[in-house]
């Protein structure tokens, strides 16, 4: 990974709503290459966290830079169209569309073609321009293995199927960073596995930098390059898997009293949407 | 009975009820993508018809001419309308936003009436008036071209929301804004062109009227009567407020008939809509094809 200058930073991240403080002084950074993972318990500002960074959120404090530029006013939208992906903790596809079209939303700020230059479908590169990007799009379906339900309405498709069809999404903005908010919660062993191998390749092979929030500590030492611990909206430990395990504020804090070492089930901070 | 004035008015009722339909998507189009309930969707039809019959009259243009330049100012005036008015509205009470749109349509309306006068003025001559024999019935040739424009406008839009990125773009939006803008979609500006499209496909409608009626106050009130058609076809349905639109336009037609043979109340052609759309309340709130939605407390 080398000395290059980090991917993203937080800086002193402060954010209230009122009189909540769900983070308080936060700071880290990614590095360029890596998978990052943010643990802590429930409500501990991990999702916050990770809304500052897409733009659902403004920080009450502190500044927010991707690849050196400050990001922390920028409209949510300009922040996926510079290279920052997210999918979301309650599955957030649009139920009534295909797949496909799921899909192509994610490209909609790679796409070029307007209204009126569509009208000239055949003269304009309209169609030229289509079809690169249906092959682009392709290699994500053939990628995540999704191909024989890409005209499936996303909303009827089971729950397993679903995360993989919002990871396409964010995978076709073609994002530098990737976030990832619980891309395991509520799947069985098998589709863990599965999830946990497409993280793998997309940083290994498609050279994205995640980072993401996941409760399932296995998962999270087998693939993480670095771990951060959030507790109270509070940064309480930051590094390698192994050390942050051992130390001794995370015990305490998120797996329970001493050496009493608990895998924690998946469970939904928030109430799943149905 | 007399089964050829039925007729005839049952396809009076499809020619006027296309047209309320192509008003209905647009006013399903602005709900849909930015949730506001436009009272002043019959003031679009209204702008539209007086400024292209102004630059035919006074500036005597071509009607091709006229009609593009009405369209590109109906383009602006949507944007204006949105990023001045609606846009500092947004996260405001519903209530709120009604109020502005019904003020818009008020000041639009006495706006049109100041500028243009009071009286109902026809269109320069544009379409030779033949009347064409369809199915044994005779139609004016503006009817049929009306209908013509009507099913072209419908087929656009379906192209526009299942083909375009725009489209694509709005659809993605009118379900989830914060998804959209993390995708890339720029909303504020999806709900610029959610409210141009909605005026200019509007205007198209007022002018087609206009040179059918000729252009007065009265085509406001096509405004009016998109509500039971999009009540009936429920809010957000684009299909549903095309369907919405042409059972409108057939009921009060078939209204009038029974009026006429039996009846004999008066007026049934202005109310029987409004009457339905009590049904409609009563029966299927959320219309034929709206969205149920289920609030779990």
């Amino acid at each position: 990974m080398g000395e290059e200058a980090p991917i993203l930073e937080a800086e002193r991240v402060s954010l209230r709503f009122g009189g909540v403080r769900a983070l308080t002084d936060v700071s880290f950074s990614v590095r360029r290459g890596e998978i990052f993972s943010i643990i802590g318990p429930n409500g501990a500002g991990k999702t916050s966290m990770v809304n500052c960074i897409s733009g659902r959120y403004r920080p009450t404090e502190g500044r927010i830079r991707f690849e050196g530029r400050d990001i922390t006013r920028l409209r949510t939208n300009r922040r996926a169209a510079i290279g920052i992906g997210r999918t979301f903790q309650n599955l957030a596809l649009f139920g009534h569309m295909t797949v496909l079209d799921n899909i192509m939303v994610g490209r909609h700020h790679l796409l070029r073609h307007g209204f009126l230059t569509g009208m000239l479908y055949w003269f304009g590169g309209a169609q030229r321009e289509e079809i690169a990007h249906r092959r682009e799009v392709e290699e994500i379906i053939d990628f995540l293995e999704i191909q024989h339900v890409r005209k499936a309405v996303a909303g009827t498709l089971p729950y397993g199927l679903r995360k993989r069809v919002e990871l396409a999404r964010a995978v076709a903005l073609r994002p530098k960073l990737i976030l990832l908010d619980e891309p395991m919660a509520g799947m069985n062993l098998e589709e863990k596995e599965d999830m946990a191998r497409y993280i793998l390749d997309l940083n290994e092979e498609w050279g994205m930098t995640v980072l993401m929030i996941e409760h399932d500590m296995g998962v999270v030492m087998d693939i993480s390059h670095r771990v951060m611990v959030l507790d109270f909206g509070k940064k309480i430990a930051e590094g390698a898997p192994e050390a942050v395990l051992a130390d001794e504020h995370v015990k305490r804090a998120y797996l329970g009293e001493a050496d009493e070492v608990v895998s924690e089930a998946p469970e939904a901070t928030e109430p799943v949407a149905p | 009975m007399d089964w050829s004035l039925l007729l005839q008015l049952t396809l009076n009722g499809l020619i006027v009820g296309a047209l309320y339909g192509v008003v209905a998507m647009s006013f399903v189009l602005i709900y849909k993508a930015s949730q506001v309930v436009n009272f002043a969707q019959g003031e679009f039809l209204l702008v539209g018809a007086w400024v292209c019959w102004w630059l035919l009259t006074s500036w005597q243009l071509p009607f091709w001419a006229g009609f593009l330049v009405t369209l590109a100012f109906m383009t602006v005036f949507g944007v204006v309308l949105q990023v001045v008015v609606l846009r500092p509205l947004i996260g405001e009470p519903v209530i709120s936003v009604i109020m502005a749109t019904i003020g818009l349509g008020i000041f639009f309306q006495a706006l049109m009436k100041w500028m243009f006068g009071v009286f109902a003025q026809p269109f320069p001559p544009i379409f030779t008036t033949e009347r064409v024999t369809v199915l044994g019935l005779e139609v004016q040739s503006v009817y049929l071209l009306s209908l013509a424009i009507s099913v072209l406008i419908m087929l656009g839009f379906w192209w526009f929301f299942t083909f375009s990125r725009h489209g694509l773009a709005m659809r993605a939006t009118a379900f989830d804004q914060q998804v959209a803008q993390s995708l890339g979609v720029s909303v504020p500006r999806v709900f610029a062109m959610a409210w141009a499209i909605s005026a200019v496909v509007s205007a198209v409608a007022g002018v087609v009227v206009g040179v059918v009626n000729g252009v007065s106050s009265a085509l406001s009130f096509y405004g009016i009567k998109v509500f039971p058609a999009v009540i009936l076809g429920g809010l957000d349905s684009i299909v549903g407020a095309v369907l919405g639109g042409i059972i409108v336009g057939v009921l009060e037609n078939w209204a009038q008939y029974l009026d006429a043979e039996w009846l004999h109340w008066g007026n049934m052609y202005a109310i029987a809509p409004f009457y339905a759309l009590i049904l409609i309340l009563l029966i299927k709130p959320y219309g034929l094809f709206g969205t149920q939605n289920i609030e779990r407390v």
